[in-house]
């Protein structure tokens, strides 16, 4: 067992990825990690590219600087692969989460080679089947739990429940679909692409934490 | 520490300043005679003046003392003769002589 | 004794600030320390605090709005950023001169220009002259510790300074990590009240508070402040043994982190340092010996003190984030050579700057930094270069 895992989060600006980001680290906390999470800033504006770290550990962090070599890259707009360089530094031995509705035959190509896993979820369709609008980092979150195991699939519902009904105090609906959304993005990821050792990593198996 | 005013001068140590120069009584300009800097000296012929009091605010050292509505004579310990109250008389009441 | 918690760096000011609860806050935002005066007006809104918040129109106002609040006798704290630090410039030396003991809460960002909101000492290290008391934190747990000690060093009557906390823009400030904090009434006691010998609202006390100093006044007026910055050094000292009764975290003039028989060290200021440990510990696994020398408080200097830590090394990158356009080197830089000289010692010194406008400081950096420092250590500085960029592009 690694005693410390890195994640790093590619987003557009308003889509919450550095709020999934202060979220996943909330969570590690509640369970008795030692976490670091933070946004990286450029120009904070709707829509620019945005990058987010987590590190979660068994010990103390000291280091301050950027991740850039990340155990987990998570792509919450599938249009930023085109535009930044999602899976530079990435751990073979990580993986590589992209949001999309788009097929492997699309995806992969954009790669530039990642020969670790890649998993797809289509966080559009499960928010708007659960929630109705599209706020993607809720089932991002989720379904990087999925396939990174760094939380217990129960500790992690246990903890954003307690999370989530405590946000949403006065608004039961809002909580009711932001829990659909998890369980369903939890269902949702696809794996796409195995590890170019030809390791077949099941989802499950995949703990790194 | 000094803490009165009379101890704070040209001769004092640094040790022995108030923090920031702060001075902890009122009205320590009473104190300051500056009346030792006039070279002219305003005089008031009391059987022109109608007391209007009309000097009294133009005095920029508060040097024109009153009571019971009634202009009394110069604080000489202050007035630095500038003459302003004599310009300011509508009646010529007030002239400034050479010296103290 | 701690509550454990997770907070950014200015979650946990600000968390200190509504513990300490001053009378008076007036403040305006600036990134990135705009949370500050936004968490205390949530804090007053909620009805969590009772400071007087006062909304400025500008940082200049704000200081000046301090000075009377703290001249009136009333316990008053701001916070900013760059250019608001800039801004205040004029009131910085007034509120010092004054001997008021504010306190100001500083999130590090660079001074334009090139306009930038990242991180950078440029801000704090231009008022480094301002007779302000400066300490730095590594992280949100000092950033936290050092404002609760903040009030107890600057009221001390005698020091009766105003005292800037410094925290790192955005990567300690909007960085959420885990945090110990003390209890409300730990905090409540081990700050105290403040009760100012003299004050404007003093009724059976009139006074005047900043008045002209003619020249057979203002140097000894000065002395006596310079004479108020040396005592810093001793409160600063006794606080934090106070501290560590109540907290269990101790804290000095510096953190000397393997050091003791280190040959090559690097000395910084804030967040780096954090980053440098992990590069310290991976070259003692390599057998080297490194080490790290933490600079917490900057002013007063306590230049024989670091001087003395760094007696046996045989070279040294003294680390600045921020330029001085001296031409050679920063800030700590110079002022740490000049103690290394007058402490004869040794060591070959590089001057070195870094993280400029938030460039990102990696351990691999800091493995850089060594790898020249043992390369120096062996065979002198070669090239006679002392004053370098690391993290540059060349």
């Amino acid at each position: 067992m690694k005693h410390l895992t890195e994640i790093r989060w590619h987003g557009r600006g308003g889509q919450g990825a550095k709020t999934a980001a202060l979220l996943l680290a909330d969570i590690a906390f509640g369970i008795g990690k030692y976490v670091q999470g933070f946004p990286e800033y450029g120009p904070e504006r709707m829509g620019a590219p945005v990058t987010a770290y987590d590190r979660i550990s068994d010990s103390a962090i000291r280091v301050h600087s950027n991740i850039y070599e990340p155990d987990f890259v998570v792509v919450v707009d599938d249009t930023l692969l085109h535009s930044v360089d999602v899976t530079a530094g990435l751990s073979p031995n990580g993986a590589l989460l992209i949001n999309t509705e788009k097929g492997k035959d699309e995806i992969l190509p954009l790669l530039k080679g990642y020969k670790g896993a890649v998993y797809t979820i289509n966080a559009r369709k499960v928010c708007m089947e659960t929630l109705g609008k599209y706020f993607p980092n809720m089932p991002m979150l989720s379904a990087l739990v999925r396939i990174s195991g760094i939380l217990e699939k129960d500790v992690f519902f246990r903890e954003m429940e307690a999370s989530l009904k405590h946000k949403f105090e006065k608004k039961p609906e809002v909580f009711a679909g932001n829990k659909k959304a998890l369980e369903a993005a939890f269902d949702a990821v696809e794996q796409i692409s195995f590890a170019a050792d030809g390791k077949r990593v099941e989802i499950a198996d995949r703990r790194v934490a | 520490m000094a803490l009165s005013a009379k101890e704070i001068h040209e001769t004092t140590r640094w040790q022995d300043l108030t923090e920031g120069l702060s001075i902890y009584e009122p009205a320590t300009s009473k104190g300051f005679l500056t009346g030792e800097w006039r070279t002219d000296t305003p005089v008031v012929e009391w059987e022109k003046c109608r007391q209007c009091l009309l000097c009294v605010p133009y005095c920029p050292d508060s040097s024109i003392p009153v009571r019971d509505g009634k202009r009394l004579d110069f604080d000489y310990d202050h007035c630095k003769g500038c003459g302003i109250c004599a310009a300011a008389c509508p009646f010529g009441a007030i002239s400034m002589k050479e010296g103290k | 004794m701690g509550i454990k918690q997770r907070m950014s760096g200015n979650e946990a000011v600000a968390y200190a600030m509504k513990q300490i609860n001053p009378d008076v806050m007036p403040a305006f935002p600036i990134t990135p320390s705009t949370e500050l005066p936004q968490f205390v007006s949530s804090y007053i809104a909620n009805g969590e605090m009772d400071t007087e918040f006062i909304p400025v129109e500008s940082e200049h106002s704000a200081m000046s709005a301090a000075i009377g609040a703290e001249a009136a006798g009333a316990r008053t704290m701001t916070a900013t950023s760059s250019a608001g630090l800039a801004l205040m410039w004029e009131m910085l030396y007034v509120a010092a001169s004054n001997r008021l003991p504010i306190a100001l809460a500083l999130v590090n960002r660079a001074l334009s220009g090139p306009l930038n909101i990242n991180c950078e000492h440029s801000d704090s290290m231009g008022a480094r002259d301002s007779g302000w008391i400066q300490i730095y934190a590594e992280d949100n747990q000092e950033a936290y510790d050092n404002f609760i000690q903040a009030y107890r060093i600057a009221e001390h009557k005698d020091v009766m300074l105003p005292i800037m906390i410094c925290q790192d823009g955005f990567i300690i400030s909007h960085g959420v990590s885990n945090i110990e904090l003390l209890e409300d009434e730990a905090v409540k006691a081990f700050v105290g009240e403040y009760n100012p010998k003299h004050f404007l609202l003093n009724e059976n006390e009139p006074m005047a508070v900043g008045p002209y100093a003619v020249s057979c006044y203002g140097m000894e007026s000065k002395r006596a402040h310079a004479q108020a910055m040396i005592n810093a050094g001793r409160v600063i000292l006794d606080v934090a043994a106070e501290f560590e009764k109540i907290s269990g975290k101790k804290y000095g003039f510096f953190e000397a982190y393997r050091l003791e028989d280190a040959e090559i060290a690097i000395v910084a200021i804030g967040s780096a340092c954090g980053t440098t440990k992990d590069a310290v510990d991976l070259l003692r696994a390599e057998g080297k010996k490194a080490g790290l020398l933490k600079v917490r408080v900057f002013r007063p200097f306590p230049g024989k003190e670091l001087a003395g830590a760094l007696r046996n090394c045989r070279a040294v990158a003294i680390l600045d984030r921020c330029e001085s356009f001296s031409a050679n080197g920063g800030p700590l830089a110079a002022e740490l050579s000049a103690a290394l000289y007058q402490a004869k010692g040794q060591a070959e010194v590089l001057k070195i700057v870094y993280g400029l406008n938030g460039r990102d400081y990696t351990v691999e950096d800091a493995r850089q930094v060594f790898a020249d420092l043992e390369e120096i250590a062996a065979n002198g500085n070669r090239d006679g270069q002392e004053y370098r960029y690391i993290g540059l592009r060349e």
